[in-house]
């Protein structure tokens, strides 16, 4: 399996409309094989839909879909060899879970003894063996997560899509399960494209970001960049929390741009040019309070403090505006209706449209 | 798919080649035409066309060639698939209009043409082979459609998608619309729009006089004893559901029997027991004669003793519908209303009641479709008060056939009942207020108050025991030697019924074993095949996407609202002639009930599908199966129970019903029901009730054994649909 090319998807212009409701805009859109790649973002931007127009399951308006380098935009979902591990997880109730992994193969016409053969394998892999004879209705919910993927990757798909996984699992098992699906992408070189509405599940499994808005693309990257860099206000509050300021540009020069937020100047990175009025990205964990006499600032008071053990996260309501402050637990926290002084490091701040 | 395209074509050729092409004398499935090809009737079309000179039928023929041709052709792949579809059309669409126009005294405008071609003699009815090639060329049709890349190229899904439109258009579209035409037809043989809306608005149909002491139209009296039987089964069937389920009454389990017997008993049989009870000789009747010394009257036959007939009839309906929408109004509407401080009254007139509205709108309108279409009740119990149904039954039937009347009655009659229909969707699709939200929604709902739950009681619990004492009228009556005379005990008339000698190997003696037989036999055909057609049919529904699905989907359902005498009417006279000629046979019996009850296949394959989660299929089609390995594998086992259902429901309701069968059968075909009215307009009622005993417990032991299964299917799946 390992040594199998994987063929990449290319979208070309692709459009999708529901009566006269568009789901996805003139979308282009290229993934790399072997890379897992993300579709991110709220519900109702066009992601799901995008990863059925992949499967097949939603024919396209316009544009043209290629997968592996041939146009499939009209090829039924039967015919494309693409699997899906879906959001309900779909397995069938009324078979095994050896049944259920050996269905593709058994309706490929693989004969039985190889079908289950190839079906315990893929079920070893993913830490099934033994449990092939039990019904779904057998397994708790993270096993019968595996078994659908175990069902999907049995066929060596040139693309796995994956619809939301993980929204069907407790938050602890959710980290496991997602380590475990990115660690069999890597070990068999699949190509996978990842729907989800959680960023940072994102960004812990993908080599590549697309975050949609709107049905179309926000912006695509790696989670780095997209955090790093993002490309709108809209992408520096989805990807991670961010405080964002409103602030009127006086001067620009270069990368850098002076900028005046309650009345005061300050010199901050520019990276996208922005003229006139722009957004301060200010994250949350690079804000420091302090008691209020001690050093020159912004100023502000506390409304809101929740303790959650490793941190503690303020809301506090400065001069800036309302801010969402990520602090340690400090010995000494601040509670409610505390005055703080406000600090923040100018270089780590970007501005954004 | 070029594989699929070969096989139909094959099926063509062969139905070309080699069957006959017009109804041979033996019937449609009969080989009686094998080795007697001498006579022209039994050939196939190729030689038809060829040697005996019916020059017309070529084109028919010379499809399948330039088909073949262009499979073979280099051209694309679209251009290949759009040609085809353009050529299998046409020849459709030739076939139709052939069959219409090339019959004996055909159109005179193409006398001329005729003569040339050898037409003018007609043609017979189509048979097996036109069957054949019809079939081939739809599945080209459709397969071609898909290879357009339409509809993700599922061949599979647009046949069936084609297919159900063509049956629906052949055996529900067409004969009704022969009714139409039949209505527009004038005593001169032509056509005319405004003598027909003339006759069609008369006093014939819609007089009003029974305002001022003479008789009401059959319209009028139908629209009122209807609105009258929806809102009295509406108010009794709310008084069941409401001691079913909020109140903590002891018998419910008998009430759920009360729920299953109207499935099980044929029309008229409640009007025997009523005439049983208060006909002139009947027991109250004379009771009450006797105790106040009045002269027995014949009061029951008229509108009372067909509403009387009619509430017990159709109650049950309206308390199945209505134990779903009572249970249907969230618990927590109630509980949240219970923590603002409203009292359990207030609760129910504020919350529950209008919550129930829309639900109680549909069971009026059911009761009031129900009432509209029953002719078994008018007809037993009807007297002198005419409704629609058995006005076109007796224009048919009666002793001066009068088929322009009927095709008048049935269109007033179908535009009520299509208005009635029209009126229960828009009312549904618009306000429903749905409160099951597939979420686990725990609480309790809130009991009644002590007055409404005392006046629950007091309408519910005497009309159920009038039930069963309705009901045990029919067993009794059939051990009774003369009802009303002679009450001694007898078993003359199962004997007379369903006697067998076996003096001389066994003979089945008795008077009913004929029509029991075809009763049975056509109801067991027609079951398997109505429940294919309304599961698939709710398969294309529930699981696909395709243009003018809204228009498919009420076409098929609207089936259900043409009451059944319409449906009648309408297959005698559209099925009478060429092209399609197969009254008298057990095959328009068989269609009928097909076409008769696949909404009720349609509305449960709908409801147990929408509860398989759509992912199911998904998953199998991206897993490489196409949509027939998926229903076969995945659907299909997942469906038993409502696949069991749909099959008792059509086997059931084709044993019961009498409404449309009554214009279908034949001496050779007589139904059990046919037969049976045919003995109570005799008088005969002994004999009747004993046949009507019988079937109930034949329908009984078939549900208890389709239950069995059932219920064994339940286990086995038990919790295992997420």
């Amino acid at each position: 399996m390992n040594s199998q090319v994987h063929g990449a998807v290319r979208f070309d212009g692709v459009r999708k409309n529901y009566g006269s409701v568009t789901a996805v805009k003139n979308l282009d859109l290229t993934i790399e094989s072997g890379q897992l790649v993300t579709l991110l973002g709220p519900s109702g931007c066009g992601k799901t839909t995008t990863l059925r127009m992949i499967a097949g399951l939603e024919s396209v308006s316009g544009g043209q879909i290629h997968i592996g380098g041939k146009d499939v935009t009209h090829l039924s979902a039967t015919y494309r060899n693409v699997s899906m591990v879906f959001q309900s997880y779909a397995l069938f109730p009324h078979m095994t879970v050896i049944e259920n992994v050996a269905y593709g193969l058994k309706v490929k016409s693989v004969p039985k003894k190889e079908a289950h053969a190839k079906a315990e394998h893929v079920l070893t892999l993913v830490g099934l063996a033994g449990f092939g004879a039990r019904l779904p209705s057998e397994l708790s919910g993270g096993q019968q997560q595996r078994v659908a993927v175990a069902r999907a990757v049995v066929l060596e798909p040139e693309v796995l899509l994956l619809d939301e996984p993980l929204s069907n699992l407790d938050a602890k098992l959710r980290r496991h399960v997602r380590e475990e699906i990115r660690q069999i992408q890597q070990d068999l070189g699949l190509t996978a494209v990842y729907v989800t509405h959680d960023q940072e599940e994102a960004m812990a499994v993908s080599d590549r970001i697309v975050v949609m808005k709107n049905a179309e693309i926000a912006q695509e990257g790696s989670p780095v960049d997209l955090y790093e860099h993002p490309n709108s206000a809209f992408i520096a509050d989805f990807i991670g929390d961010a405080n964002l300021v409103q602030c009127g540009i006086t001067k620009t020069n270069g990368e850098f741009a002076e900028v005046e937020a309650a009345k005061r100047r300050m010199q901050i990175r520019n990276p996208l040019g922005c003229e006139a009025l722009a957004n301060m990205v200010i994250r949350p964990q690079d804000i420091v309070l302090s008691k209020p006499d001690r050093n020159p600032g912004f100023s502000g008071t506390v409304t809101y403090a929740a303790y959650l053990g490793s941190q503690i996260q303020y809301t506090v309501d400065s001069e800036l505006g309302e801010l969402f402050v990520v602090g340690g637990a400090t010995p000494q926290p601040f509670t409610k209706g505390d005055v703080v002084g406000i600090q923040f490091d100018f270089e780590k701040v970007r501005l954004v449209g | 798919m070029a594989r699929t395209l070969g096989i139909w074509l094959i099926v063509g050729l062969v139905g070309a080649c080699l069957v006959p092409w017009y109804l041979t004398n033996g019937g449609l499935l009969s080989l009686n035409w094998i080795g007697g090809s001498g006579t022209p009737e039994n050939n196939p079309i190729l030689l038809l066309a060829l040697i005996h000179g019916k020059l017309w039928l070529l084109p028919v023929v010379a499809g399948f060639p330039i088909i073949a041709t262009l499979l073979v052709l280099r051209i694309t792949p679209a251009k290949r698939a759009k040609l085809i579809s353009i050529i299998a059309l046409s020849v459709l669409v030739y076939v139709a209009v052939q069959g219409f126009l090339v019959v004996r005294n055909g159109p005179v405008l193409l006398n001329d043409v005729f003569h040339v071609l050898g037409a003018e003699d007609g043609q017979a009815g189509l048979g097996i082979g036109a069957l054949l090639v019809v079939l081939s060329y739809l599945f080209i049709l459709t397969t071609a459609i898909s290879m357009s890349g339409n509809a993700r190229g599922d061949a599979f899904v647009i046949g069936l998608i084609g297919l159900i439109i063509a049956l629906v258009a052949v055996f529900v579209f067409f004969p009704i619309s022969q009714i139409l035409l039949q209505s527009l037809k004038t005593d001169a043989g032509g056509y005319s729009v405004t003598g027909f809306l003339k006759r069609f608005f008369s006093g014939e149909v819609w007089r009003l006089d029974c305002l001022n002491g003479g008789t009401c139209g059959p319209a009028i009296n139908s629209i009122f004893l209807g609105v009258l039987t929806g809102a009295g089964t509406t108010t009794l069937g709310l008084s069941f559901a409401l001691i079913f389920t909020r109140t903590q009454f002891k018998a419910k389990k008998l009430l759920r029997v009360l729920t299953i017997i109207p499935i099980i008993t044929p029309p008229f049989v409640i009007g025997l027991a009523l005439i049983l009870l208060f006909g002139r000789s009947g027991t109250v009747t004379t009771f009450w004669a006797d105790l106040m010394d009045m002269q027995a009257t014949r009061w029951l036959y008229g509108f009372w003793g067909v509403y009387m007939a009619q509430l017990l009839s159709f109650t049950p309906i309206a308390f199945l519908v209505l134990i779903g929408v009572v249970e249907g109004v969230s618990p927590s509407m109630e509980e949240a209303s219970q923590t603002l401080n409203a009292n359990k009254w207030q609760t129910f007139r504020h919350v529950s009641f209008p919550l129930m509205r829309p639900g109680l709108a549909n069971a009026f309108l059911l009761g009031f479709l129900e009432s509209l279409a029953d002719f078994g009740n008018p007809l037993v119990l009807g007297g002198n008060f005419n409704v629609l149904s058995t006005e076109i039954f007796f224009a048919i039937i009666g002793t001066v056939a009068d088929p322009a009347k009927a095709a008048i009655m049935s269109i007033a009659l179908l535009t009520l009942a299509l208005s009635a229909f029209v009126a229960q969707r828009m009312w549904l699709g618009k306000k429903s207020y749905a409160t099951v939200t597939g979420k686990a929604d725990s609480g309790q709902h809130a009991s009644l108050s002590p007055k409404l739950k005392l006046a629950c009681y007091l309408t519910a619990l005497p009309w159920a025991l009038f039930t069963a004492i309705v009901y045990s009228m029919i067993v009794f009556g059939s051990f009774v030697t003369l009802w009303g005379y002679d009450h001694s005990f007898t078993f003359k008339h199962y004997l007379q019924a369903f006697a067998i000698d076996f003096s001389n190997g066994i003979r089945w003696k008795g008077v009913a074993w004929d029509s029991y037989f075809t009763t049975l036999t056509i109801s067991s055909v027609a079951a398997p095949l109505t429940a294919i057609l309304g599961l698939a049919t709710a398969y294309l529904l529930v699981r696909q996407k395709f243009a003018g699905k809204n228009v498919f989907e009420f076409s098929t359902m609207m089936c259900f609202a043409i009451p059944g005498t319409v449906i009648g009417v309408s297959y005698v006279m559209a099925f009478n002639f060429p092209p399609i000629e197969i009254t008298g046979t057990s095959i328009i019996l068989i269609v009928m009930f097909m076409f008769r009850n696949m909404p009720v296949g349609v509305r449960g394959g709908i409801a147990a599908m929408s509860q398989l989660d759509k992912s199911l299929d998904e998953a199998s089609i991206t897993l490489g199966a196409n949509s027939f390995t998926t229903i076969k594998r995945v659907i299909l086992p997942l469906l038993g129970p409502a696949i069991l259902a749909a099959l008792a429901y059509s086997f059931v309701r084709a044993i019961t019903s009498v409404s449309a069968v009554i214009f279908l059968v034949s001496a050779k075909h007589n139904m059990a029901t046919s037969f049976i009215v045919g003995r109570v307009e005799a008088g005969d009622y002994g004999l009747s009730i004993a046949y009507s005993a019988v079937l109930i417990l034949t329908m009984l032991l078939a549900i208890l054994l389709l239950q069995a299964l059932i219920g064994a299917r339940r286990l086995r799946r038990d919790n295992r649909v997420r």
